[in-house]
Order: C-alpha cells, then sequence, then structure tokens
C-alpha cells in the first residue's frame, strides 16, 4: 500500500491562527507543515503537545493529534504517551518560560531519560502570553514590565543545560532563517532519542529585535556560526574568520592568519559534551552564537524502548500474567 | 509441636508487640497475623510505626508496634484494649501500656531493661518494677537476649548477628502462648534467608527455643486457643489494603483488555502500590517513577490520551501537587484513577499515620468547577473492589476517579476472600473507529452518560486537539462564548452527578429508623461497625450506614438520614464529610471528630453513641 502523498496543506486545521502579525511563530509553523509531508508519517500518527504561552497554541493550528496542556508540564504529558504508544511520533511544543521557568524540572528529566521525542523551544527571551515579562533567557539588565529597573536575574541557556543532561540531540535554529529551520526540524525528527530543537524566535510586540543581532541577514554573517559535522567552524561574511580551541577556551582568529587544520572541527557525534558545551557557552557579542546541531549522538537507550522492553521480559521470564495465579500467589488456606 | 499444658479457650484475642524500629516487630507482626489466618482466624491488624527509619535506639521516638486481633468471630478491628502486650524495652512499654487491658499479660525482654534503657526511654527508674504495673497486670520477665546467645550460640555467630534472632525468639514464645503453628514461620525464614544458612538456621533455633521457653517456664501456667472463624466458604488469603489496591488495578486492567501505566512519586503511605504493580510487569504493568507529583500526574493523563489504563497515586501533599493536572484531566475528559493514600496532615504532617482529612481536598481541591467522582474503601480487602469500580466508572464516564484510602486501611491486613475470576465482571471500552479524512468528527458529541468519545492518536480520520481551554460543545474547539461556558460546566458536573444513577443504593446496618444513625465512610468502617453492633446487642435503637461512594452520594441517602432522630457522623478530621452532607441535605449531623493519628476506638464510639443517646434531640 502506498501512503498518500500529502502537502503542507494537508498539516493545516480548522482553526484560524491566532498569533500577533508578524511573529516569528508564523515561521516555524510553517516549517513544520513543510518538514512533516516528508517525513512520510501519517498524520493521525503525530501529536504535537504543548504547554502555556504564545508558543504552546501551536498544536491547535495543526491536523494531527493535540494537546494544549498545562503551563510547563508537556514533556510529562510525553512521557506518558509515548511510553505507553512507542508507535506514534511526538512533538513537544514548549516556550523559554513554559521550558526554562515552570517547567526547568521535567525539561531536565526527560533529556536525561531520552524519550524518543522532539522538542521545539521557541525562545523569544520574554514571556508574551502574558504580555511582556522578562523570562529566564532575557538579558540581565534588560528593562520589560516586570524590571522597569532592569533584570537583576543571570540568563539561562537552554543548551546548555541541556547538554548538562547528556542530550542526545541539541540543536539551535532561527525562525528568520527558514531553510535552516526546515533542516535542523528535520533532522530532529529523524534522530532517536530526545531532540532538542531552540529557535531564536522573535515576539515583535513585547521583545522586538532582541536577537536581531543572529535573526538580520545583514548582521547574521559576523555573529552567528553555522556548525556542520566534521567541517571546521567558520563565519563572516566571507567565512574569513574561524574558532579555534586553545587550551580550554575558544577563540576567535582570522582564517589569514592560520591554518585550516588549526580551526575547530565540528564534532557532534562525540559522546563527551564538554566541547559541545563550550560551543554552547559562545554568546554574543563576544563570540558568534552557533547554530545548527551542535550534538547528535547514537546508540543511547531511549525511556520508551526501555520500559517496554521490561515488559517483554517479564513476560518471557515470568508467562503472560493469569490472574488466578496472581490472586492465589502467598499462602492461602480454604475455608469449607 | 503440641504443648503439653492447659490450654484455655477463647474466642479472640488482640496483642501488639511493641519494640525499637530496629526490633522486627513489623516482621515479628505480619508472621503471627499470617499464621493466624492460615489457622482459620479472622484477622486484623494495625502497624504503627515512626517516621524516622531509624529513630535513635532505645528512644521513645524510635518505638514500632504491631497490634493483631484473631478470632473466631467476625471482626471488623485490630481491637481496642489489649490482652497481651510484648515490649522489647521500657521506651516501648511506657508507650504502649495504657492500651493493656487490667490483668492483661505483659511479656517483657528484660535484657532490654538496663540503666541505659531507662535514660534513652527518659525514665527514672525500672518501670518493671512499679507496684502498679504488678498489681494491675500479669508481668513476665523473660531474658530474652540472654536466651536468645545461649540457644543461639552453636551456630558461631557474631554477637551481634546472633542478638537480631531474638525477634524469632520473641515469636517463638508468642506462638507457644497463643498456641500457634510454627510451620507457615519455618517456611518463611527458609524462604526469606535460604541464602544465608547460617542465619537461617540460627533463626530457626531461636524460634523453637522461644517455644520451648514457654513450654517450660513456671511462669506461663497455660497457654490460649482460639478456633478457627465461620468465614463464608471459599480460599482465602491475607491481604494489606495497598497490596489490594494493586491487585484490583492489574484485575481492572485485565477486566478491560487494556495495559496499565501507573504514574508515581514515592510519599508513604501510598509507595507499596508501587512496589507491588512493578512486580507485575508480566501483565504489561508499565510503571514510571516521575520526577515529582506533577509529572507523575500529567504523565498519566498522556497515558490515557494513548488509550492505556492510566492510574497515578500519592497522599495528601501529593495530591496537593496534582491539582492544576487533574483539573487538566477532568477538562480534557479521559478515564483514569487518581489515589489518595490519606494521611495526617496538613503539610507534611503525619507521614505514618492515618487521617481522613483530604475529603475535601479531592471535592475542592482543584480551580474553577471541576467535579470528579470519588470513592473510598472501607477495608484492606475492599480496596481490590473499589479499584476495579474505579476503572468502570472512570472509562463508563470518562472522567478521572479519585480513591481516597488511608494510611490505615492500606498497611493494615484481613482476610480475602479470593474471587474466582469468572465472578469478575468485564469493563467494556470501546475506541471510536477510523473515518475517511475529511469526514467530521465530533470529539465532544456525548453519549448517554454524557461521556465523550475516547478516540486514541494513530486512529485515522479522527485527529482533533484537546486542552484546557473551555471547548465548544460537541466540536471540542477553544470557546469562549458565554452560554457555551456555562453549558459546558453544568454538562460536566450533571456528568457526574449522574453517577448517582448506576451505583447501587446505600444500604443500612440496622432498622431503617431509630434513635440514631452512625453515618462513617473509607477507613473507619471496622469501628463504627462493631460499635453499632455492641450498642444493638445492649438495646440500643442505633443503626449504622457506611458511604463507600462518596460524590456522588448514593441517591437514597438523604432520604435515609430522615429515618433517625440524630446522625452521628464520625471521622478522622475536623467534620469535613459533615459539611458535605448537611449542604447537601440539610441535616443537623452531629460530628465525633478525631485527629490524633489513630483509628477510631471501639470503646470511644459506644461512649459518643450512649452519649448522643442520653442527650435530647436537636429541635
Ligand atoms: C500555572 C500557571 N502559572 C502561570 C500562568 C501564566 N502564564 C501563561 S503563559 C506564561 C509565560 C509564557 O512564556 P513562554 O513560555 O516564554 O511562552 P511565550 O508566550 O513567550 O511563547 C505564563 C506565566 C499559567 N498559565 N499557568
Ligand atoms: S505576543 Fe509576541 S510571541 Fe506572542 S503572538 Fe504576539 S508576537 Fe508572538
Ligand atoms: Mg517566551
Amino acid at each position: 500500500m502506498s501512503l498518500p502523498v500529502l502537502k503542507a496543506a494537508d498539516f493545516a486545521s480548522d482553526q484560524d491562527v491566532r498569533w500577533c502579525p508578524g511573529c516569528g511563530d508564523y515561521a516555524i509553523l510553517a516549517q513544520m507543515k513543510k518538514v512533516l509531508p516528508e517525513l512520510g508519517v501519517p498524520r493521525e500518527k503525530i501529536v504535537f503537545i504543548s504547554g502555556i504561552g504564545c508558543s504552546s497554541r501551536f498544536p491547535y493550528y495543526m491536523n494531527t493529534y493535540g494537546m494544549h496542556s498545562i503551563h510547563g508540564r508537556a514533556p510529562t504529558f510525553a512521557t506518558g504517551l509515548k511510553s505507553t504508544r512507542p508507535d506514534l511520533m511526538v512533538w513537544v511544543i514548549t516556550g523559554d518560560g513554559d521550558a526554562l521557568s515552570i517547567g526547568g524540572n521535567h525539561f531536565i528529566h526527560v533529556l536525561r531519560r531520552n524519550l524518543d521525542i522532539n522538542i521545539v523551544l521557541f525562545n523569544n527571551r520574554i514571556y508574551g502570553l502574558t504580555k511582556g515579562q522578562y523570562s529566564p533567557t532575557s538579558s540581565e539588565g534588560q528593562v520589560t514590565k516586570s524590571t522597569p529597573m532592569g533584570s537583576i536575574d543571570h540568563p539561562l541557556n537552554p543548551l546548555s543545560v541541556a547538554l548538562a543532561a547528556e542530550a542526545t540531540f541539541v540543536a539551535r535554529t532561527l525562525d528568520a532563517h527558514v531553510k535552516h529551520l526546515g533542516t535542523v526540524l528535520k533532522r530532529a525528527s529523524e534522530h532517536k532519542g530526545t531532540s532538542l530543537v531552540e529557535v531564536y524566535q522573535n515576539c515583535n510586540v513585547f521583545n522586538d529585535g532582541a536577537m536581531a543581532y543572529a535573526q538580520e541577514k545583514k548582521q547574521r554573517a559576523d555573529n552567528v556560526v553555522e556548525l556542520e559535522h566534521g567541517k571546521p567552524l567558520v563565519f563572516g561574511k566571507e567565512n574569513e574568520k574561524g574558532i579555534r580551541l586553545v587550551g580550554n577556551h575558544l577563540e576567535i582568529v582570522n582564517r589569514s592568519d592560520v591554518q585550516d587544520d588549526d580551526l575547530l572541527i565540528h564534532d557532534e557525534k562525540d559522546p563527551n559534551p564538554s566541547i559541545q558545551m563550550m560551543l554552547a557557552r559562545m554568546r554574543y557579542p563576544e563570540m558568534p552564537e552557533p547554530i545548527g546541531v551542535l550534538r547528535q549522538v547514537e546508540g543511547v537507550a531511549t525511556y520508551n524502548d526501555q520500559i517496554n522492553d521490561q515488559v517483554a521480559l517479564a513476560k518471557q521470564k515470568q508467562g503472560e500474567g493469569e490472574l488466578e495465579k496472581l490472586f492465589h500467589s502467598g499462602d492461602t488456606w480454604v475455608v469449607n | 509441636m503440641t504443648t503439653k499444658k492447659e490450654v484455655k479457650s477463647v474466642s479472640g484475642i488482640t496483642v501488639r508487640l511493641a519494640g525499637d524500629s530496629g526490633d522486627g516487630m513489623q516482621l515479628l507482626g505480619t508472621q503471627l497475623t499470617n499464621t493466624s489466618a492460615l489457622a482459620g482466624n479472622d484477622v486484623a491488624t494495625f502497624p504503627d510505626f515512626p517516621a524516622e527509619i531509624r529513630a535513635p535506639r532505645g528512644t521513645r521516638a524510635g518505638v514500632s508496634g504491631f497490634q493483631v486481633q484473631f478470632a473466631q468471630t467476625e471482626i471488623f478491628t485490630p481491637g481496642d484494649t489489649l490482652d497481651a502486650l510484648v515490649v522489647m524495652n521500657p521506651a516501648a512499654m511506657v508507650t504502649n501500656i495504657q492500651d493493656l487491658r487490667k490483668g492483661g499479660i505483659l511479656i517483657a525482654n528484660e535484657d532490654g531493661f538496663t540503666e541505659k534503657d531507662f535514660k534513652l526511654a527518659k525514665v527514672d527508674a525500672n518501670p518493671l518494677d512499679a507496684t502498679v504495673i504488678n498489681d494491675s497486670y500479669r508481668l513476665i520477665k523473660v531474658p530474652m537476649t540472654q536466651l536468645t546467645r545461649t540457644a543461639v550460640s552453636e551456630h558461631g555467630l557474631s554477637p551481634k548477628i546472633a542478638d537480631r534472632c531474638k525477634n524469632f525468639f520473641a515469636m517463638g514464645l508468642v506462638y507457644w502462648l497463643f498456641g500457634r503453628s510454627l510451620d507457615p514461620t519455618l517456611r518463611f525464614i527458609e524462604n526469606k534467608f535460604g541464602r544465608k544458612p547460617d542465619v537461617a538456621s540460627a533463626n530457626v533455633t531461636a524460634l523453637r527455643a522461644g517455644w520451648a521457653y514457654g513450654e517450660t517456664t513456671e511462669a506461663f501456667g497455660e497457654s490460649y486457643q482460639v478456633d478457627a472463624a465461620d468465614l463464608k466458604p471459599g480460599t482465602y488469603r491475607n491481604i494489606m489494603g495497598n497490596q489490594a489496591l494493586a491487585l484490583g488495578l492489574v484485575a481492572a486492567s485485565r477486566l478491560s483488555n487494556k495495559d496499565m501505566f501507573y504514574g508515581t512519586y514515592p510519599i508513604t503511605p501510598a509507595s507499596d502500590i508501587l512496589h507491588e504493580l512493578t512486580k507485575h510487569k508480566n501483565f504489561g504493568v508499565r510503571t514510571f517513577q516521575a520526577e515529582d507529583e506533577i509529572s507523575a500526574m500529567c504523565a498519566t493523563i498522556g497515558a490515557a490520551f494513548g488509550g492505556t489504563m492510566a492510574v497515578t497515586a500519592s497522599s495528601g501533599p501529593g495530591i496537593a501537587l496534582k491539582a492544576e493536572a487533574m483539573g487538566l484531566g477532568m477538562m480534557l475528559e479521559l478515564p483514569m484513577i487518581v489515589i489518595n493514600v490519606q494521611r495526617g496532615g496538613p503539610s507534611t504532617g503525619l507521614p505514618t499515620k492515618t487521617e481522613q482529612s483530604d475529603l475535601l481536598q479531592a471535592m475542592f481541591g482543584r480551580n474553577g468547577e471541576s467535579p470528579l467522582p470519588i470513592i473510598a474503601p472501607q477495608s484492606p480487602a475492599d480496596c481490590f473492589d473499589m479499584a476495579i469500580e474505579a476503572w468502570r466508572i472512570a472509562t463508563e464516564c470518562m472522567v478521572p476517579v479519585m480513591i481516597l484510602s488511608d494510611g490505615y486501611i492500606a498497611n493494615g491486613s484481613e482476610p480475602w476472600k479470593i474471587p474466582t475470576t469468572d465472578s469478575l465482571s468485564h469493563i467494556k471500552i470501546e475506541h471510536p473507529a477510523g473515518i475517511e479524512a475529511g469526514e467530521p468528527f465530533l470529539p465532544y458529541l456525548r453519549d448517554e452518560n454524557l461521556a465523550r468519545p475516547w478516540a486514541i492518536p494513530g486512529t485515522e480520520g479522527l485527529m482533533h486537539r484537546l486542552g484546557g481551554l473551555e471547548k465548544e460543545n460537541e466540536t471540542g474547539n477553544v470557546s469562549y462564548d458565554p452560554a457555551n461556558h456555562q453549558f459546558m460546566v453544568e454538562t460536566r458536573a450533571a456528568k457526574v452527578a449522574n453517577i448517582a444513577d448506576r451505583i447501587p443504593d446505600q444500604e443500612v446496618f440496622g432498622e431503617s429508623s431509630g434513635d440514631l444513625l452512625v453515618l462513617s465512610w473509607g477507613g473507619t468502617y471496622g469501628a463504627c461497625h462493631t460499635a453499632v453492633q455492641r450498642c444493638q446487642q445492649a438495646g440500643h435503637r442505633v443503626s449504622h450506614t457506611h458511604l463507600r461512594y462518596i460524590n456522588p452520594f448514593p441517591k437514597n441517602l438523604g432520604e435515609l438520614m430522615k429515618g433517625f432522630d440524630r446522625v452521628l457522623v464520625p471521622e478522622l478530621n475536623m467534620g469535613q464529610l459533615r459539611m458535605l452532607l448537611r449542604a447537601k441535605y440539610l441535616v443537623d449531623c452531629i460530628g465525633f471528630n478525631k485527629v490524633q493519628g489513630k483509628p477510631f476506638a471501639v470503646s470511644e464510639l459506644i461512649e459518643q453513641i450512649e452519649a448522643q443517646l442520653a442527650s435530647p434531640v436537636a429541635a
């Protein structure tokens, strides 16, 4: 039987999209609808689960199964679903507040368990839905509705958190760089294990241009380094700059001053996340920020496989459960 | 082994074993219970242990006790006053002696009563020497540590290990005193210590030495015998409440042809359900130890969405964490079970003690109008039936169902008449079949129970989105329409209220009218039933009714209360059921409320019933 060929439009639900005009969320929705038909997974086998936030409205707009859950907890719903229904493709849609503030606990635990799902974290560095308070990824000193004198929190970097939890797939992309976005989403979907994709997403209402240094085409070349496995880290309008590892830190060099062999070669497959962590910690303006896949390691058992393997093993060892036997286990006695 | 001494027949015995947490009293108690159950007695138990794993040795805080009543008649409680008390040290003695009846047997491990032990227990002098003790009780001092050491010396164990055998010595002595067979415990030792043959044989030696001591010492002139009880014919086993809940859940999953997902975070006194379920993965049980109770609850909802039988359990503090997600479960209208094994609150409260103080939390502990069905097992064995009942209601109505158990029935045990598997009725579940893409599907179209279809991911054409935002009737789309919201709130409430049509009418034990009705719920069944039974025997016009269905109440409950001049509602809380009854039926119920972390004693209930009967009826 051949599967019907689906188009992006087949993944659109009948609900009106209600994000602000110009919001970065639209681009992510469009790319998702474009990527899904390429995967060959029927719509009824796909589930989107989200938390709460502007970004978390996403499932309503997809013609798949979906659940708009509660704030911060989407990974846990996904855990129950994927553990019992490993046949489904499960996507988690979350925001920076949703994943890293209220849901921080679940975020690290789903990553360490390596549940075979894909998490897309819409990072606009602000609380959108509640109208503009600072978030755990807002920059220090940022003035928002709740920080008129500037934020005094040190921001959290989602990629560092994910790497610390030894997530098996960690990537970053941009809503404004749709081709890159599409590629990264596709790669995430192909990975077996938890995939984390951080998307720099512009909230044009409450935090417009917060990541313009990376989003705007003109600035991007100098402020972003596109990672490619096995390739040296180069960036700049003419690819004239590179990154090299010196001792235990990274530095920017002019390629004219060094041999290409001296540049850091990106290894997303390295099970040791130390150098990937160094990449994650590169922050604008001191360093260009990495986009692409920082880490993709294979061969780590997934939670859903293991929970189901144990059931299969128990059946093999103890035999298929029989109520009669279960009830009568232990000492019994008969009253006549 | 049979005794050569005189044997006195009695109808029942209540005994408590009390010692340091490390003295193995829980083990001793469980063995005595199982042995008595196997002898055909009716049994009821009450383990009572401190929250600390190893409270300082010899202190009052570290005392661990296990009470068991075994009888040749049907019993419903572990007994009020003790016929015999075994104490391993002064702390155990001073914290328990008040429950021993006058003339009762007090067996003390004399070796545990040294100057050092007095200090630890904060007593000035040896309490065994007190005149009142010697006058009031039949005190038998046994140098258990010494006797055990001598008995096991041939096994060449280290003194520390040798001393650990003394609970088996105590066990042997207790077994002799109550004419119990050593065989079940010998089998247990073989199973438990089989891999350490020297320890196993030393324990056997200690057990036999204890028995022989009873037979030879002049301190005991006679032993006691309790004949088999007249239980209904059938095959029985002894079962604890949490274990019964676990077996009931497994049974429900089989009866509905569903695999089970159990998401939870460890908490006393609910953890044993997890420990039990995780042994039964061969029934398709998947257990998930989550990072917290919120995760456990949400994962349970996720599993329910996928079409699995989904269950979570916790105790009060954990249920508080689950509240927001439970509200979502109610909005999504998915079937699942939420178990609260209640403990003493508020806050961390009394983790190892019992209470019924989470009833209003279960009723109202979520934001918005979010009623859930609530049922409550009445005894350890009843946990089995109520687990199945919860799943039946959950799937019939597409709703999370709450089970309110408590620490008393969770850890207590009683004989369970094992059901034949064909006596358990099948739970029918239907998932809508796939449809052509493009055809309309209405995820919130309701059936005669007001339940919506359980359409599960993977089914062609039924793609739909669930969520916590208010939904439009039938389509399930997000809706802010005022009239729709009112309609949906009322419909969700009606769905739960209508369950009353499908649950049994409330029954009365005794006459359907009289001077007083005792109305109880949950784990207090045994004490209330026994108290009313005794009052009836004393000629009082008292009846008892016990609620297992709390939301909704059985349909005839209001009418039933009208038959009585007074309604007494005993609860291990400050009057939570009473508040619900008053609100719903405008009946001026009288409360009898105890919050000491302890179950009701039958005697205090009788006292209360008699006091109420003696006072004039409120106009
Ligand atoms: C338990 C709970 N607390 C608070 C809120 C209010 N709330 C809704 S969304 C949100 C923040 C969302 O920020 P983010 O995750 O960054 O999503 P965005 O709207 O930016 O996409 C908050 C605080 C809520 N819905 N639930
Ligand atoms: S508030 Fe910001 S994030 Fe939310 S929809 Fe509007 S632009 Fe997008
Ligand atoms: Mg945000």
